[in-house]
């Protein structure tokens, strides 16, 4: 055992914490789901990706530095502890770039990969719908086959689409088979938000700000060169995302580090013993999460299955982080007693805590995940 | 960076988990909470050949917090924590025999004292023992002793890791026996664990032990301290204990049940080298 970092990890530490103290905005950026503010996320998306640290881990030729996995934490760490901008490209470059890797053909990787690295096209994932949440398989939305254009008709809706108020493009499952039950004989799907037939209405968030949207879909053609993986295959392609975003790539430590830190600096600014508990918590979870982490990426540098093996640690992954944040910024509100109500990064970073429960699979699914395939009790009975 | 035990020392966990498996350390426990110390000082013997009793000295916290995961697992009595983590190092050398300590006020009795060839109060050897006073683990015969002595601050923090491992350990067996006993245990026609009262009762107790156990190897391996880990996994044992009873209803109730062992064990443990409030402060204190 040992947690050390060798020379050129630190080397690469070193590296991108002189880039960030020098270009982290001081001020912090209007919301990302504002118009102003996502052109300011996606203008810092352009910055990052100019001295290549949009996408560390990726390969070169897609504007990346082939960073290890243990230079990928390190980065997040720096990056969350010289408070940068959150990511407006996260949805792509986290949820859908490992499935374009993993599952996608050269040319899609060609043509996706860069601008999406650059921030130039913000992508936006679709999969819940009204009636299909938490029972995701249940989706309706259909894919009808087109011979002559060579391609699909999408129709249905789509709705919490993250980012999709503002994005270029979205990424998510239709139903292709419609003879076929629940996971199978549905597809994977990239499209164009603008595209003929896509109606987008922003839907506003607690907060106010329109995070979300619900999009309709009416006879909207895709190519078969937008599909992602074989027809049919989509869950298992969508699954592999599911175990990226509630595993080690969406959260990574350094945001609840970092976090944590500033909890206790608050703490010390007007020190309340009725608190200190929820202080000391927050920082010790922060530090298990930091370590846990560095145990996953130990396992998975040498050898561990990536993808879908991710998937049932994912979900103890989850409900942790999530509720972590939560409990973390309650810790803070709590601190600054009646002025917590009053605009703050704080109360913007509770009301963010508070979808952490509920997206990427509540964390009521995630426990099933945990209970069934961790430790193995028996499935409900399903009608 | 290499966060995953090495091979010797999952080797030396697997030796471990080998001897106490076979040791029927259950009738152990049970007949040292009766007054019979013989099966738990043969046990003792052996494990000492496993070199267990030299960790402190010889050894890394890594191993000492691997020792003491399997003696809590297997619910293995004594003054293992005295003997084995806080005197060698106060001492400057390894514990011939079986050795105890108080040390007020955060441990106020010496554990086993009965059993034990040397008494201490800190590290000065003490003569005069009171009587036995009956801990909620009825494995833990405690005896107030008569006398001053120093807290070693190297020694305390090992002693407060080896407590955060036992907790972890016997944490994880009340999970497993729990999981076992939800896939038998029938009502209403189905198995109790395919409710979903019971399945997220259950992870997060699996939830709650996946997140302690890195910070008691991060505080053996100095990135925290040990009372980050002393609270983590007295939260996620206790969490285990009370879910696991609940989740075994009034068979978990009884003395008879061996569950009863590690669900007692683990109430007396969040206490012992410091109350939960202790730990809390001191990470407190490190931070501000």
């Amino acid at each position: 055992m040992d947690l050390t970092l060798s020379e050129s990890e630190l080397a690469f530490r070193d590296e991108v914490r002189a880039w960030l103290e020098a270009n982290v905005p001081s001020a912090p950026l209007p919301s990302m789901d504002t118009a102003d503010g996502f052109a300011a996320h996606q203008e810092w998306e352009r910055r990052l990706s100019d001295a290549r640290w949009s996408v560390v881990s990726w390969p070169q030729r897609y504007h990346g530095r082939e960073a290890s996995l243990v230079e990928w934490v390190v980065f997040e760490e720096e990056y969350y502890r010289a408070g940068a901008p959150g990511r407006v490209s996260q949805n792509g470059i986290f949820l859908l770039a490992p499935i374009i890797f993993d599952h996608g053909t050269q040319e899609q990787q060609d043509r996706f990969l860069p601008t999406m690295a650059t921030g130039e096209r913000i992508w936006a994932q679709c999969w819940s719908e009204p009636e299909a949440g938490s029972d995701l398989a249940s989706l309706r939305s259909t894919a009808h086959r087109d011979e002559e254009r060579g391609g699909w008709v999408l129709n249905g809706q789509k709705t919490w689409s993250s980012r999709a108020s503002f994005a270029h493009w979205g990424f998510g499952l239709f139903r292709s088979d419609p003879d076929a039950q629940r996971h199978h004989g549905l597809t994977y799907f990239l499209f164009p938000l603008d595209a003929d037939g896509v109606t987008v209405r922003p839907i506003a968030q607690l907060d106010g700000e329109a995070g979300f949207a619900e999009i309709f879909f009416e006879d909207v053609f895709v190519p078969d060169a937008d599909v992602l993986g074989a027809p049919g295959d989509g869950w298992r392609v969508a699954m592999s995302t599911a175990g990226n975003e509630r595993g080690l790539s969406l959260r990574s430590p350094g945001r609840f580090c970092a976090a944590a830190d500033r909890l206790v600096d608050l703490y010390r600014s007007a020190p309340d013993a009725a608190y200190a508990d929820g202080v000391v918590d927050a920082w010790i979870k922060a530090q298990s999460y930091r370590l846990y982490t560095w145990g996953t990426v130990t396992r998975l540098r040498d050898g561990a299955p990536t993808g879908d093996g991710v998937g049932a640690a994912g979900s103890v992954n989850k409900v942790f982080w999530s509720e972590l944040d939560v409990a973390l910024h309650e810790t803070a509100l709590d601190l600054l007693g009646p002025e917590a109500e009053v605009g703050s990064r704080w109360l913007d970073g509770y009301t963010f805590a508070l979808s952490g429960p509920i997206y990427a699979g509540t964390n009521e699914i995630q426990r099933n995940i945990v209970a069934e395939r961790i430790l193995g009790l028996p499935k409900e009975p399903r009608r | 960076m290499k966060f995953v035990l090495d091979g010797d020392q999952r080797d030396f966990a697997a030796a471990l988990d080998s001897l106490l498996s076979s040791s029927d350390t259950v009738a152990v426990a049970r007949a040292w909470a009766d007054g019979d110390s013989a099966p738990g000082l043969e046990l003792w013997t052996r494990l000492a050949e496993l070199g267990v009793t030299s960790l402190a000295t010889e050894a890394s916290p890594v191993e000492v917090a691997i020792a003491f995961e399997a003696l809590g697992k297997h619910a293995v009595p004594g003054p293992w924590v005295e003997s084995a983590a806080y005197l060698p190092v106060a001492l400057g050398h390894e514990v011939d025999g079986v050795a105890t300590l108080a040390l007020p006020p955060h441990v106020p009795y010496a554990l086993d004292a009965d059993v034990a060839d040397q008494v201490y109060v800190g590290s000065t050897p003490v003569t005069a023992v009171g009587e036995l006073r009956h801990s909620v683990d009825r494995t833990r015969r405690l005896f107030a002793v008569i006398g001053e002595g120093e807290t070693d601050p190297a020694a305390f923090d090992l002693a407060v890791l080896a407590t955060s491992a036992q907790l972890l350990g016997a944490g994880e067996r009340i999970l497993a026996d729990s999981v076992t006993y939800a896939k038998q245990r029938k009502q209403f026609g189905r198995e109790i664990g395919s409710y979903q009262a019971i399945k997220h009762a259950l992870a997060d107790v699996r939830i709650a032990l996946d997140f302690a156990r890195p910070l008691v190897f991060g505080a053996a391996l100095g990135e925290v301290g040990p009372s980050a880990a002393k609270v983590a996994c007295a939260d996620a044992a206790y969490l285990a204990s009370r879910t696991g009873l609940q989740v075994h209803g009034a068979i978990g109730y009884t003395q008879e049940l061996d569950l009863s062992l590690w669900i007692t064990k683990v109430r007396a443990l969040v206490t012992a080298w410091g109350t939960p409030a202790h730990h809390r402060s001191r990470v407190l204190e490190g931070l501000l």
